[in-house]
């Protein structure tokens, strides 16, 4: 079971956290820094693997951003990478080449995605083009309740810009 | 009110923020304009200012007034909120938090929606922070959904099961009619997460395992299909059908297999198949292998198939991919212990995994190197640790010198290579080695009693070298003390002798004494070093000086240390021959045994002293016969005897004691009652502690003459022990007043069978004539029962010449001796 991923920007600005795990905020709060910390301090050409406390720490960087999660013993941290991957797939599918940029103004929109591929530290769906379906037509769903309430329903505005927030 | 600004335009106002202090400030502004926003009860824009809220978050801030917001924009009617809702619900509001369980119905009616995707949502914040009294209200509900035919929700379902199982696992009987025909989905999803409930309830109970283990077909007819199945675009990963599918079918039939001889003889043939088939060009059929060699290595696989798992391991080690590298000694690490053999063979890749740059892999391949050492390979693999010891991190030195230290007791093949090996790692790591090595290693030197010139030898060498690495100063300090004189004689047969002289020895250790760079431990050895040298070297004077100039140190330690051998060397001269003789060999009871030699302040010498057994003991049984013999009685019990010390074994005993003791409790100053400090000699003495008995005051019990015949005159002065009341200690004096000396002077004893009593060393054999001295022996006896203290006495001396024995009884104790 995953215990909490964490996106993170080079400068360490955190971008995304998903726990598991009930845990206080000052704990998270510490958690969030020794992770920043210790994975920002890895040198270019080390293997994405660490130990910290009694857990294996799995990251990857894709351009800008970390990618960071944390798994229990008897978990297999190759397939972590595997998972990692497969959610940048879907973020990049859904935003169209996604760039960190994306996700920081899109953030409610990225956690759910996330929650489509995770729950509870698993995942729940193998396949990318049923968790894409499924997002698809939850933006859709969320589409039509806006327009049936607004005044002017507005039809070709692209999800990424028409939010009622 | 004007409508809230939107949450892009937020974070793009926020992010224009050139330092700390402004965005502080633009937070706060908009934190006050939702809270006002809240406080109207907003029911448009509530779930945008959540949303932003969030965003803040995020950041940082604190935004706990947003929590009851999340639960009406759970409890709303609209998607959007709702979406919103359980996302704040689920990063804000957690079981720690009060509000939380007012979710628990909002929950409830959601997973009976209508619209699945508003299930979902339910269903998810339920299986990612549920607590135990939701999941317990719930478990119902999701049960119920467990068993639908929508495959969105039922993957969902299982899931969340999966989570109510971890918080409240007595739930778990209730999930188990809703399994039964889980695996027959065609649905990945559903599939995926099934076998993930399953692996959680059989990893929880040994009945449910042992109620799935008839699944193990299934199991492997769909693991059977997923790699024989062409290609499946929904589900591919680099030419892979589904892997993380087939990584959590490898993960339960490892559960299902587990001790488990028929589910494991089932699954033999797929393992082999995914061992042999898979493509390993990517990471994710390394991922598969993976696992796979995991679960053979698990379950009760047959040696061909075990061999085929460790070869890939021994692949996945030339991998150029460093993950894959790691993963391999991680999985080599566990299997070690169980596939020896097959280990050993890949031992020459592991061994330059050392060398490699990553500092995971490092200490991976350090700890499995470790693992490998055995009596065959250890020179090579010593040459490789120690090189590697050289060049390491400082974080590993103290671990690597400790696991050399291990291996080389273990499998040194002679005792000059291990010897060689310590000076090795002390010279490179000395600073880095723990601190209870240092007894272990002098211990180790102890023993090795052909070594002692070689080791002293090149001990000294290196401390002219370098005085910085403590435990090697003080390793070798102790052995330039004990075995000085070997160092000056120049009789060294492994290699070439060096000249040096007594003077130069003594610069050296005082030298370390000055040095900024020793610790107040490490002075406390040279001090002792220097004055056991005192028996060993000559230049007495030179040692009396800086003895007693450490008299008046600041250091308390090494002034009580200096106080005490000054006084060895007026009032208790004769002693220090004997008290500062060689070490006896000591017996090691455990193989590393820090519990043995742990240091109690910093001393070494006190500590030793526990470990060995007291040779004296098991000594003179033929002499307790004579005395049965001669004394004729079945109530007399035989008593141990210690003889004047001529052999340092014996001798060893209660003088090493000795030293010891004046260190541990620190005697001051003797007063002037000539008994000598008592010992521990582990049979007799439960009770008695190391106090010396000087500091016992006891003149209340008068002292006797014990026997007057001939010349000679014995007389007992006593004392009690003070922890141990029915110890009496009785010195004994003999004196001479003849004109001849009593020379071969032999004094035993024995006492009635309800006493027990432990004879001593007496100071000397000879009884000077004129009544010009005495000899001194202590004897101490056990009277539990409170008895009449009775002794019967044998005395054998030659006078003049010729010999004499003498037998007697000694009746007339003071009462107070024995009561």
């Amino acid at each position: 079971m995953m215990h909490f991923l964490l996106l993170f920007s080079r400068q360490g600005k955190l971008r995304l956290q998903k726990w598991f795990l009930p845990l206080p905020e000052r704990e998270r709060k510490k958690i969030v820094k020794d992770m920043t910390t210790m994975v920002l301090a890895r040198k270019p050409r080390t293997c994405n693997f660490l130990h910290w406390k009694d857990l294996k720490i799995v990251y990857k960087r894709y351009a800008s951003l970390y990618f960071c999660c944390a798994l229990e013993n008897q978990d297999n941290e190759l397939m972590a990478l595997e998972t990692l991957h497969r959610y940048v797939e879907l973020l990049d599918k859904y935003f169209g080449n996604v760039c960190e940029l994306d996700i920081i103004f899109n953030f409610e929109k990225a956690y759910f995605i996330l929650d489509e591929l995770l729950m509870g530290g698993e995942i729940q769906e193998t396949s990318k083009l049923s968790i894409v379906k499924s997002i698809e037509a939850s933006d859709m769903l969320q589409e039509t309740e806006q327009k049936r309430r607004s005044e002017h329903p507005s039809s070709s505005e692209i999800i990424q810009n028409t939010t009622c927030f | 009110m004007p409508a809230p600004i939107r949450l892009r335009e937020l974070i793009r106002t926020i992010r224009t923020a050139r330092t700390q202090a402004e965005e502080r400030e633009m937070i706060q502004k908009e934190c006050a304009a939702i809270r006002s926003s809240f406080r109207e009860e907003d029911n448009t824009y509530r779930c945008r200012n959540v949303a932003k809220l969030l965003y803040m978050h995020m950041l940082g801030y604190p935004a706990h007034f947003g929590q009851l917001e999340c639960l009406k924009l759970i409890a709303s009617q609209k998607f959007t909120d709702k979406r919103i809702g359980y996302l704040g619900a689920m990063l804000l509001l957690d079981e720690r938090q009060d509000v939380h369980l007012l979710m628990t119905n909002c929950i409830k009616n959601d997973l009976n929606h209508s619209t699945q995707y508003v299930q979902g949502l339910a269903l998810c914040t339920l299986g990612c922070m549920g607590s135990s009294e939701m999941c317990r209200d719930l478990a119902g509900e999701v049960e119920k959904l467990l068993k639908t035919s929508n495959s969105y929700l039922r993957k969902k379902a299982a899931l969340c099961a999966v989570h109510v199982i971890r918080k409240v696992p007595e739930l778990m009987e209730m999930f188990l009619p809703a399994t039964k025909n889980l695996l027959s989905e065609k649905n990945h999803g559903v599939l995926h997460t099934s076998v993930v409930l399953l692996t959680e309830m059989c990893e929880r109970s040994p009945d449910m395992l042992s109620h799935f283990r008839k699944l193990v077909p299934q199991l492997v007819r769909i693991l059977k299909n997923l790699i024989m199945s062409g290609y499946s675009p929904e589900h591919d990963v680099s030419g892979i059908s589904d892997p993380f599918l087939q990584v959590r079918i490898l993960r339960l039939l490892r559960i299902l297999g587990k001790g488990d001889d028929d589910s494991s003889e089932a699954m033999n043939d797929i393992l082999a198949q995914v061992a042999t088939n898979t493509e390993t060009s990517k990471n994710v059929g390394n991922a598969i292998l993976y696992e796979t060699v995991l679960t053979i290595m698990d379950i009760k696989s047959e040696s061909g198939l075990r061999v085929l798992a460790i070869n890939i391991l021994g692949r996945f080690l030339l991998n150029n991919d460093k993950n894959i590298r790691y993963v391999a000694l991680t999985s080599l690490l566990k299997t070690v212990q169980t596939d020896h053999n097959a280990v050993q063979r890949h031992r020459s890749t592991i061994v330059d995994c050392l060398k490699d740059l990553d500092v995971s892999i490092k200490r991976r391949a350090m700890e499995l190197s470790f693992a490998l050492v055995n009596g065959n390979n250890i020179r090579g693999m010593m040459k490789e640790l120690l090189y590697f010891l050289d060049s390491c991190d400082p974080d590993f030195k103290a671990d690597c010198a400790s696991g050399i230290f291990l291996a080389a007791e273990k499998y040194a093949p002679s005792k000059r290579w291990h010897i060689d090996t310590i000076m090795r790692v002390l010279t490179t790591a000395g600073s880095y080695v723990r601190d209870d090595s240092v007894p272990n290693l002098i211990q180790l030197i102890t023993n090795s009693v052909e070594m002692h010139a070689y080791t002293v030898q090149r001990l000294y060498k290196a401390l002219l070298d370098d005085i910085s690495q403590q435990p090697l100063v003080q390793v070798a300090s102790w052995c330039i003390g004990e075995y000085g004189d070997l160092l000056v004689s120049g009789q060294c047969e492994e290699e070439e002798p060096i000249q040096v002289s007594e003077d130069e020895v003594l610069d050296v250790l005082e030298g370390l004494l000055v040095s900024n760079l020793s610790t107040p431990v490490t002075r406390g050895y040279s001090l002792t070093a220097i004055m056991k040298l005192s028996t060993r070297f000559s230049s007495l004077n030179r040692i009396k000086k800086v003895v007693s100039i450490y008299g008046s140190s600041i250091d308390v330690e090494l002034q009580q240390r200096a106080v005490e051998y000054n006084a060895l060397f007026k009032k208790y001269d004769h002693m220090r021959p004997a008290l500062l003789e060689r070490m006896p060999i000591m017996e090691k009871t455990a193989t590393n045994g820090p519990s043995e030699t742990v240091q109690t302040n910093g001393e070494t010498d006190s500590t030793i002293l526990d470990t060995k057994h007291l040779p004296s003991i098991s000594q003179p049984a033929s002499q307790a016969n004579d005395l049965l013999d001669l004394l004729g009685g079945n109530d007399v019990v035989p008593i141990i005897q210690t003889t004047v010390p001529t052999k340092p074994a014996s001798a060893g005993g209660e003088l090493l004691d000795l030293l010891g003791d004046l260190s541990l409790t620190g005697g001051p100053t003797p007063t002037p009652a000539s008994s000598v400090p008592m010992s521990q000699p582990p049979f007799l003495l439960d009770g008695l502690t190391s106090q010396p008995l000087f500091n016992d005051i006891a003149a209340v019990i008068p002292p006797m003459t014990a026997y007057n015949k001939n010349g000679l005159i014995i007389e007992f002065t006593f004392e009690r022990s003070n922890p141990n009341p029915n110890i009496a200690v009785i010195t004994i004096h003999a004196t001479n007043s003849t004109e001849a000396d009593m020379t071969e002077f032999v004094f035993q004893a024995a006492v009635p069978k309800t006493f027990q009593l432990q004879l001593l060393s007496p100071s000397s054999n000879v009884v000077p004539a004129f009544n010009q001295g005495s000899v001194t022996q202590v004897i101490r006896v056990l009277n539990p029962q409170k008895q009449q203290l009775r002794m019967r006495i044998k005395l054998t001396y030659t006078h003049k010449g010729s010999p004499v024995q003498d037998l007697a009884e000694v009746n007339n104790f003071p009462p107070q001796s024995w009561q």
